[in-house]
């Protein structure tokens, strides 16, 4: 029986790994779905839509996950048994923090500013180192089977996605 | 699932057993129900041969209830009365609502809603919203020769889940059956996409009454999927009203009109509106019973002028959707127009500007929401091939939390996130010893919880004492496909477990509508009665209908034995339904039920399979 402890990867008929065929994936996805939403059970006893609910949950935080390479990273870090403990700084390396200090100067310069381009322009620099740690990310899960370094580099790309919601913040602010 | 066209009607695998199902939406101006017949989606008509109902409900002092045309004439005579625009009032507290001191009603500030009091007594937005259901039930039963199996009722995409319940309580009190709550926006979307065979992109401008949405969808291959939403929850038609009213006070050197004249002048004000979307320049005539005269005209570009923050308000929504869908406007190959108010040819410039493209205004903006309702409902009531369904991918508009120290919200689902979806938190106790928590759930965008909307409060109790940090409570919250959320705390060491559905601070409470559905009966209790048993025997003719289905395709997930142990619950079942106790029927149903759960996983999992048959590689590694 498929049940919903199985791994997020088995799930949608995918080998583990950090490259994901994203058309497979986004397919799988939504053939799936088709079988297990809600809106197919919607005439049906409760029982059956109890199960649909819970499947159709399972299937969405399945894909949501694979889908981005940063939570994909993470769970597949997690499956092996590494907590990237994004909470403590003690495994963080002197690089990591010292680059942290560095974007939140950039960040707080371009606050101050209030200045649109700037902050689009972090934004955009933001994004490219994203695509390059990602890449890097790729490497070490897949070919180099470092997970020590992949916990740094999503501890690095977790970062990065807290800064880019704050630029997304301040941009909302600067239009209101 | 790759179909795209509604032209061929939607087979049934059986035919003889169409169910009637409606949509209905339900407007801050008007509302209406449309059904699907003969695989085409049509508006109802009431007996005048009129589509669209005003939401418009009046109480009389000798007990009736009037909605719809008679009560919207009425409320210049009647305005204490005379409810409109009711839906800007559910899932609202007093201080949430614009405009209150231009408003002709009696308000009662009570825990959560806000009241109106009547001649008939007090009212909450959710009893009158009822009434406006109730007639469009009656309407579509007459009109389809029968009783109805469900509804799916429209509620802006943007109503956060007070409101989203409270639209539920008030179906559930008019006696509608929910199949489900679906997202105006969404809707219009089915609509338009379906008619159109659109693919790509698609952005829904949707300015109603009462309420603004702007709804990013990706359109493929029978797969509706909303990428982001985002709106107003108070901006509408209404407000244009409005600013035209003060326009005539202005202009005309009234001050404090009564409060009939105050409504004679909002609906001069929605009139001239209209006109102003096809003239240039209207005249602005009336006397008022004060015996002041208005006498004004007033042109377009007046009223653009006095009206350009409300439509520059609508777009800063539309710019958050798109960056959190990570688009730009030019990559939208589509601007669906939906509500009266994108009539106004101002609004559909600025949109177009905005996007860079002429807005599509081909579908009627009033039945839109309507005919992809019916669409929906069609589809949940079970009346299409299971292959010729579409899928319908949805997201919750606003990001739900928790209060931690110091006032501040810690996000356990994002906006925008797919449902139905669950996410969980840990969180710990602050003191040693600490054996209670409370919950605060809120919702909303803002770090503060003081800006956020106030869900519900709950607490877990029975913790054992430990040091302070120790213990290990994980909140989960889960939304269903209505966009509801339940939220449930479990100590993890000891199982300790609250749970607690999201409603009782802004919803009302299931005693307040039992006493309600009661109020609503002449001989409430033996109709309470008699009417909870019709619906256990419609519930257990569902499931034994739906069993037997389910066994003829795929008897062979079953043995021998617990075939026989199903089929002697059907005859249990059965048995209990021809029966005239409401009771014994529900203790069958919970045990038909536990018996027929393994084979309803067993059925789920061969349809997984049989979904992912077509391009899996990798054995399963299960």
């Amino acid at each position: 029986m498929l049940d919903l402890k199985q791994d997020f990867f088995a799930l949608f008929g995918l080998p583990v790994g950090f490259s994901v065929d994203m058309d497979r994936l986004e397919q799988a996805y939504l053939d799936i779905q088709g079988k297990v939403h809600p809106d197919r059970f919607a005439h049906l006893p409760d029982a059956d839509k109890r199960l649909s609910m819970q499947w159709a949950t399972h299937a969405n935080e399945a894909f949501r996950t694979l889908k981005s390479p940063l939570a994909r990273g993470q769970y597949l870090l997690e499956l092996k048994g590494i907590d990237p403990a994004f909470e403590t700084n003690t495994a963080m390396s002197p690089a990591f923090l010292m680059e942290q200090m560095e974007w939140r100067e950039a960040l707080g310069e371009a606050r101050e500013a209030a200045d649109e381009e700037v902050l689009e322009d972090l934004a955009r620099r933001i994004r490219h180192s994203n695509r390059s740690l990602i890449e890097q990310l790729a490497v070490q899960l897949d070919e180099q089977g470092d997970l020590e370094a992949a916990a740094d580099t999503v501890r690095r790309l977790k970062f990065l996605e807290k800064l880019q919601h704050e630029i997304n913040d301040a941009l909302t602010a600067l239009e209101s | 699932m790759a179909l795209l066209q509604i032209s061929e009607p939607g087979m049934s695998t059986e035919p003889h057993q169409h169910r009637l199902a409606v949509g209905i939406d339900l407007g801050t101006t008007n509302s209406l129900v449309a059904t699907v017949r003969n695989g085409v989606a049509l508006c109802l008509q009431d007996e005048d041969g009129r589509m669209l109902l005003s939401s418009v409900v009046q109480y009389l002092a000798d007990g009736q209830i009037v909605v719809g045309r008679k009560a919207q004439a009425a409320q210049a005579v009647d305005p204490r009365n005379t409810i409109v625009s009711v839906k800007r009032f559910m899932g609202r507290g007093l201080k949430d609502v614009s405009h209150v001191e231009t408003m002709p009603y009696d308000f009662v500030d009570a825990e959560g809603m806000v009241r109106l009091r009547t001649v008939q007594g007090v009212k909450s937005p959710v009893q009158v919203s009822a009434e406006i259901l109730k007639d469009l039930r009656v309407r579509a039963e007459r009109s389809l020769g029968g009783e109805l199996t469900g509804a799916v009722i429209t509620v802006p995409a943007y109503f956060d889940d007070a409101q989203r319940q409270a639209t539920k309580d008030a179906a559930r009190l008019s006696g509608l059956n929910v199949l489900r709550l679906l997202n105006e926006p969404t809707a219009a979307a089915i609509a338009y996409g379906l008619e159109n065979a659109s693919e790509g992109i698609y952005a829904v401008y949707d300015l109603g009454g009462g309420t603004f949405d702007i709804s990013v969808l990706r359109l493929s291959r029978g797969v509706f999927e909303v990428v982001a939403t985002n709106g107003d929850a108070s901006l509408g038609g209404d407000d244009f009203d409005h600013r035209l009213f003060c326009w005539m006070l202005d202009n005309a050197g009234i001050s404090l009109p009564s409060d009939r004249d105050a409504r004679r002048l909002l609906m001069k004000a929605r009139e001239v509106k209209e006109r102003l979307s096809l003239d240039e320049t209207v005249p602005v005539r009336m006397t008022l019973e004060s015996g002041d005269e208005v006498d004004l005209s007033i042109d377009r570009s007046v009223f653009v002028d006095i009206t350009r923050p409300l439509v520059a308000k609508t777009l800063k929504p539309v710019k958050k959707a798109l960056r959190d869908a990570g688009l730009e406007p030019d990559q939208v190959k589509g601007v669906v127009m939906v509500g009266g108010a994108t009539r106004m040819p101002h609004v559909q410039q600025a949109v177009g500007e905005f996007f860079g493209q002429t807005p599509l205004t081909n579908l009627d903006p009033d039945t839109v929401v309507a005919i992809g309702a019916a669409m929906q409902a069609n589809v949940l009531a079970g009346n299409r091939a299971t292959e010729d369904e579409w899928l319908l991918l949805d997201v919750i508009p606003l990001s739900l939390g928790i209060e931690t120290m110091g006032g501040l919200v810690e996000k356990i689902i994002p906006r925008n996130a797919t449902i139905p979806t669950a996410r969980a938190q840990d969180f710990t106790t602050f003191k040693d010893g600490q054996t209670a928590m409370s919950f605060h759930v809120v919702q909303g965008e803002r770090e503060l919880v003081s800006a956020c909307r106030s869900l519900a409060r709950f607490e877990l109790r029975g913790i054992p004492p430990m040091v302070a940090g120790a213990a290990r409570i994980r909140v989960t919250f889960q939304v269903d496909a209505d966009g509801l959320l339940s939220v449930a705390a479990r100590e993890q060491t000891t199982g300790v477990e609250a749970r607690v559905e999201v409603k009782p601070s802004y919803g009302l409470a299931d005693h307040e509508i039992a006493d309600m559905l009661k109020a609503g009966f002449d001989n409430a209790r033996d109709d309470m009665e008699l009417r909870g048993l019709r619906e256990q025997q419609v519930e257990a003719e569902r499931v034994v209908e739906a069993t037997e289905r389910a066994l003829a395709a795929d008897a062979m997930l079953l043995n021998e034995t617990e075939r026989e142990a199903l089929d002697a619950a059907i005859t249990a079942l059965r048995t209990a339904a021809q029966g005239q106790d409401a009771r014994a029927i529900k203790i069958q149903l919970e045990a038909f039920n536990r018996a027929s759960n393994e084979f309803a996983s067993r059925r789920m999992d061969k349809s997984i399979r049989e979904a992912l048959a077509g391009h899996r590689i990798d054995d399963l590694r299960i």
